[in-house]
């Protein structure tokens, strides 16, 4: 399936109960394919700019499209099912075994039995668990990493045209996410599915990303290829979060993408 | 005892119409509960009004509410059906509204946000998993009907109640003591049931 392509225009979101908005007239344009990371601190409107998407939000004024769909004239339930949706808190079902979770899309949509069972097995194969011994499991008996594999496989299980990720390795220990991070990079790779993936951690953005926007309170302060955003930070703020921390790593990024990119 | 060896089929036919008064009273009780259960669920400001509600109501002794429905539908089957459903609606919606308010906020937000209608998210993912807390708001509904159903011997129902109310109008010790122990017999063996019941459905 061809990946969707997402346009916020003007977006504008305020909590009920809430003086400041949350999201600020945002604009901003996500191509097919694309892998665009929202990097900001907690509270600066990334998930929640995320949200309004799969319209788990609704928009206090502008508009969000997929495809040139108005999101807002679109069934809520269809429009879900059609996107993938991946949290921080995983979220598996605990009542389902792993591939009944996997299957949760693909059964809401009526596939048939055989489809649903090749399909789970097929994914579970693609994050690197056996099905024969993932299969029946329930969720309580999984690692972290293995939930959050599993949260992925749920969300790409019906063949979404965008995936929608809301820190999703940010429970995990760091040689999971680094784990899961490459996984990511590959599945997405192999997919070509339009992703939105909202991080606070710069070497996540940094080494996931097509293009980093970078926002907080609420706007967006950059948004660019990473390398751009590294060199050229747009903003006093936007400077001191691509440099904060250890950025050899960032920087090592940087050179091996130039390096990449010149050949 | 005595009593039981003499008249055992008296006292199994009013052990089954007891069962029965409790089982009807209890479907229909959960039919009313379980909106209700879900509603207090949905809407926390209105949880602990509507649960307050209810609870009062359990707190009005149970024979002055059956003197109530005595006056308002006469005597018979009818008081004692609407007390028992009336009674129960406490225990069952408030264990419904834990069992769903217990469930991990991110499972219903994955539940949304994978395309499920909010139909989808009560029946596939909450109930289940309310399931037990369910159970056990049943069972401890289950057990006070069945003592409860007793009084209905007074107004002119069914049920075990008709042995002890007839053996304290004639004085018939053996009589008033097969009613009881056979009703005490049937809340133990019900509670043990739902108990086992509980304990599968858990995870």
């Amino acid at each position: 399936m061809n990946p969707a392509s997402i346009r916020f225009q003007d977006v504008t979101v305020r909590y009920a109960g809430v003086q400041r908005n949350a999201v600020t007239d945002i604009s901003l344009e996500v191509g097919g394919g694309e892998l665009v990371v929202l990097l900001g601190p907690s509270g600066c409107g990334k998930s929640t700019l995320l949200r309004t998407v799969n319209r788990l939000v609704p928009l206090q004024s502008g508009r969000v499209e997929v495809d040139g769909n108005d999101v807002a004239r679109l069934d809520a339930v269809e429009l879900r099912r059609s996107v993938g949706y991946v949290i921080q808190a995983v979220g598996l079902f605990a009542n389902m075994t792993v591939a009944q979770n996997i299957a949760v899309v693909p059964s809401l949509l009526g596939w048939n039995r055989r489809d649903i069972d090749a399909r789970v097995d097929e994914l579970l194969q693609l994050i690197g668990l056996d099905p024969a011994a993932y299969r029946n499991r329930r969720p309580s008996a999984l690692s972290g990493g293995e939930a959050q594999r599993i949260g992925v496989a749920r969300a790409i299980a019906a063949r979404p045209r965008a995936l929608l990720m809301d820190e999703p390795f940010g429970a995990v220990d760091v040689v999971v996410r680094t784990a899961l991070q490459r996984e990511l990079i590959r599945i997405v790779g192999e997919l070509r599915t339009t992703t939105i993936f909202v991080t606070h951690d710069v070497d996540e953005a940094f080494r996931l990303a097509d293009r980093i926007v970078v926002m907080r309170e609420g706007r967006i302060e950059q948004a660019g290829a990473p390398f751009d955003v590294f060199q050229d930070p747009a903003t006093p703020y936007v400077r001191q979060l691509v440099h904060a921390g250890d950025d050899v790593y960032r920087r090592y990024y940087m050179r091996t993408r130039e390096l990449l990119r010149a050949t | 005892m005595s009593y039981l060896s003499s008249h055992p089929w008296r006292v199994a036919a009013l052990a089954a119409a007891h069962v029965e008064l409790v089982a009807v009273a209890l479907v229909v009780a959960l039919a009313v509960a379980l909106p209700l259960g879900v509603l207090a669920a949905r809407r926390p400001r209105v949880a602990p009004w509507l649960l307050g509600a209810l609870g009062a109501i359990y707190t009005i002794p149970s024979l002055a509410l059956l003197a109530v429905f005595v006056e308002a539908f006469g005597l018979g089957f009818a008081p004692i059906f609407v007390a028992l459903v009336i009674y129960a609606q406490f225990m069952l919606a408030r264990s419904i509204a834990a069992g769903i308010d217990g469930i991990d906020r991110a499972q219903v937000d994955a539940a949304r946000g994978l395309g499920m209608s909010a139909a989808q998210v009560l029946w596939r993912v909450e109930f289940p998993q309310a399931l037990p807390v369910f159970v056990g708001g049943i069972r401890v509904a289950a057990i006070a009907m069945i003592a409860i159903a007793t009084l209905g011997g007074y107004v002119g129902g069914v049920g075990l109640g008709v042995l002890i109310f007839n053996g304290l109008t004639l004085h018939q010790n053996a009589m008033i003591v097969a009613g009881s122990v056979a009703a005490s017999v049937l809340a133990i063996a019900v509670d043990a049931a739902l108990r086992l019941t509980q304990r599968l459905l858990a995870y």
